[in-house]
């Protein structure tokens, strides 16, 4: 009998371990670990980058040192690395050097060796917001001029001329305010969040949360974090047709979990995009989930910006002729596109 | 009086047997999960029969979500399982390696262009060059631990680290994407069969798996160099070989879930591919009750352990459990299994039956 009662003991623990909640902190460690050990790989490249093309110096062109993430971080980043090397070309004036880091610590390595040689100007994305300060300092010293570009920092304004970032929140607003446009008597939302505590997670989140607490007819079914996964939110909305709940409205915090969400709804067979019954909302205007708006399959993506070069442009241009700039951080514009007036044109120009 | 004594000890002595029988502790997980399940909400239990958006017949409900779910996590824990028993140690880059396979495959299938309207190569023979790939992948990883005596984790955390790039790399750092219907066969249905295709591809593993153990001595030589390597050596057996032989194993099992994965959503995202699947791997050897230093294993129990894993992460998402405390819960088993399996607890748990015997005597 007691040998009984003790496996239903050891059983038991194992319920208790399906009904007790708990922290998310070992899912946290463990992806920083990840991400800390994925960037070495590239360090290496970056640096042999800087200094082939440091020696390509000549003299009438601005010299820009850009320091940015690893281009292989995302579709987001890739896009962005390729529009800063179009811009920052000789034919248009510059002699641009690079370097790749997601690591805060070789970003500000890279900058220092930038100020020393003399760039005019320093482009930054920084991997982190903090510990900027005293190198931003060497760089007014030597009379570098910084201009942020994607992500902000804990610094003080005067140590740089520019911020030019994406609002996150706005992009959840633009989205959730073209939902309220739809009219739906009923909004029964299944939320599938990014990474959580990533910028945009909370901005787009944000604006949800807020329409939801505001008006009795919006609810969420459910709201669950597919950490940018396609599969993992295919999983978490076929939870939700199994149990039969009652839903119109799929708000994706990326194009990728949209379609995880897609191909379960495409299982149970329910009808979604322009006419369907459940309205399908994504994020970031990747060239294939444009496409999928263009026929209908989806109703909404919104845009991230990665196009920041032709405002960098810009401000270096006004620093140069003498002008001064007036708001130091520069909002993108950022567009959503419905998939009743989105065009093959639009998908050429903003598609990632 | 007599009678009903004898009966007694008859109904502990089966009970006991088959306590004492590995598979149980898979099986009664999974019991556990369903019994929760039928009294928090008997619909989980529900097989309804309809038809996907192509009008083909789609069985659907939660037991047939969590065999279809549950199938990459099934075959890597056959792969598992080997490099656990020969080497005592696990190879934590299979996520990473599943992502090389699943870009390999793509790359085959699309050519130079990253959206072909037209598959570039027939799907068999993409899979084969991912099986390659994968399984070369999986040598350097055996070559690491059976030659230069590395310590498993540690050889692997190379892969794991660097595989993504890789996987990256492999593509031009592009997302390819494929039109054709006949690869989502692969990873949703096969057109007139209700069934999902996944669980297929993991019982035909299992069925491999099954004869290779039954009809090799794969079971014994790689039982012996786990359970001590130097008096397998002594006995004529190789064990860099079977070390080497174990993580390619692994390494088709990860071309196999990579073919899965890719299928699954026509695309491959590198950085999120089967993430943290080399965990799940794992727990799920752990759970089928096999030590993780090496030596016997039981290939079913660690079958049946990822169809737990998937049950559990089915059953949190039907009562929606925050997804990211997910791993908490996992960790939970983890530390569960650790402890009741360690020679101290079962030393006492031991002790304490002789002595509830002797007193039962008395």
């Amino acid at each position: 009998m007691k040998r009984k009662l003790v496996s239903a003991l050891v059983c038991a623990a194992m319920v208790a371990t399906v009904l007790a909640g708990c922290g998310n902190s070992s899912s946290d460690t463990a992806s920083t670990d990840a991400a800390a050990t994925e960037e070495t790989a590239t360090d290496d490249a970056a640096a042999e980058d800087t200094a082939a093309e440091d020696t390509a110096a000549s003299g009438d062109l601005i010299k820009v040192g850009i320091i940015n993430n690893d281009p292989n971080e995302s579709g987001y980043r890739t896009a962005n690395d390729a529009d800063m090397k179009a811009m920052f070309t000789e034919e248009n004036g510059y002699d641009a050097s690079f370097a790749y880091s997601l690591k805060n610590d070789e970003q500000i390595t890279a900058a220092q060796k930038f100020i020393q040689d003399g760039v005019d100007y320093l482009l930054l994305s920084a991997a982190d917001t903090a510990g900027w300060d005293s190198v931003l300092m060497d760089a007014q010293a030597a009379g570098t001029r910084v201009i942020l570009f994607d992500r902000t920092i804990d610094a003080d304004p005067s140590l740089y001329e520019a911020s030019i970032v994406s609002d996150m929140e706005a992009e959840g607003q633009t989205a959730v305010e073209w939902l309220a446009g739809q009219g739906l008597d009923e909004y029964n939302i299944i939320h599938i969040q990014g990474v959580m505590g990533s910028a945009a997670q909370q901005g787009r989140t944000k604006a949800v949360d807020e329409m939801v607490a505001a008006n009795d007819n919006w609810n969420l079914v459910t709201q669950q974090t597919a950490e940018w996964n396609a599969e993992k939110a295919q999983q978490i909305v076929q939870s939700v047709i199994d149990s039969g709940q009652e839903f119109n409205v799929i708000y994706a915090e990326n194009d990728d979990m949209a379609k995880g969400a897609v191909a379960a709804l495409d299982k149970a067979n329910i009808s979604h995009g322009v006419d369907g019954d459940v309205i399908i909302m994504g994020f970031d205007t990747n060239t294939w989930a444009l496409e999928e708006l263009l026929a209908g399959n989806w109703n909404y993506d919104g845009q991230c910006n990665p196009y920041q070069a032709s405002y960098i442009d810009e401000v270096i241009k006004t620093i140069e002729s003498g002008g001064t700039i007036e708001e130091k951080t520069i909002i993108m514009e950022e567009k959503g596109f419905d998939a009743e007036t989105i065009t093959q044109e639009d998908i050429d120009t903003y598609g990632i | 009086m007599q009678t009903n004594e004898t009966k007694n000890a008859g109904v502990s002595g089966f009970f006991g047997r088959m306590i004492r029988k590995q598979v149980m502790i898979p099986l009664a997980a999974l019991l556990l999960l369903f019994l929760f399940n039928l009294i928090m909400d008997p619909s989980f239990f529900k097989i309804e029969l309809g038809y996907n958006s192509a009008g083909n017949p789609v069985l659907s409900g939660f037991l047939i979500t969590i065999l279809d779910s549950g199938s990459e996590l099934a075959i890597l824990a056959i792969g598992m399982t080997l490099v656990t028993a020969a080497t005592g140690g696990q190879d934590i880059s299979v996520g990473a390696t599943t992502a090389i396979a699943g870009s390999v495959l793509l790359r085959v299938l699309c050519g130079t262009n990253s959206r072909p309207e037209t598959l570039q190569a027939p799907i068999i023979v993409a899979f084969l060059a991912a099986c390659v790939v994968a399984m070369l992948f999986g040598a350097f990883n055996g070559v690491l631990v059976a030659v230069f005596k590395i310590q498993p984790m540690i050889a692997t955390l190379i892969l794991y680290t660097a595989g993504r790039s890789i996987a990256a790399w492999i593509n031009n750092n592009e997302l390819p994407v494929v039109s054709d219907e006949s690869l989502t066969y692969f990873g949703e249905f096969i057109p007139g069969i209700p069934i999902p295709t996944p669980f297929f591809i993991a019982v035909a593993c299992m069925i491999v798996i099954g004869l290779v153990l039954k009809f090799t001595n794969l079971r014994l030589y790689t039982q012996a160099v786990g359970i001590n390597e130097n008096s397998s050596k002594l006995n004529g057996l190789n064990p860099v070989f079977i070390k080497i032989l174990s993580f390619v194993i692994l390494g088709l099992c990860v071309a196999v879930v990579g073919l899965i994965k890719v299928a699954r959503i026509s695309t491959i995202n590198y950085s999120v591919i089967a993430k943290d699947i080399e965990m799940d791997a794992i727990l799920a050897v752990a759970l089928g009750g096999n030590a993780l230093s090496g030596g016997k294993f039981n290939m079913t129990a660690s079958i049946i352990g990822a169809y737990v894993i998937q049950c559990l992460t089915t059953t949190l998402y039907k009562f929606q459990v925050r997804s990211d405390a997910l791993p908490a819960y996992k960790a939970i088993v983890v530390i569960v299994l650790v402890i009741v399996s360690a020679p101290v607890v079962r030393e006492k748990f031991n002790a304490f039956m002789a002595k509830r015997k002797v007193k039962e005597a008395a």
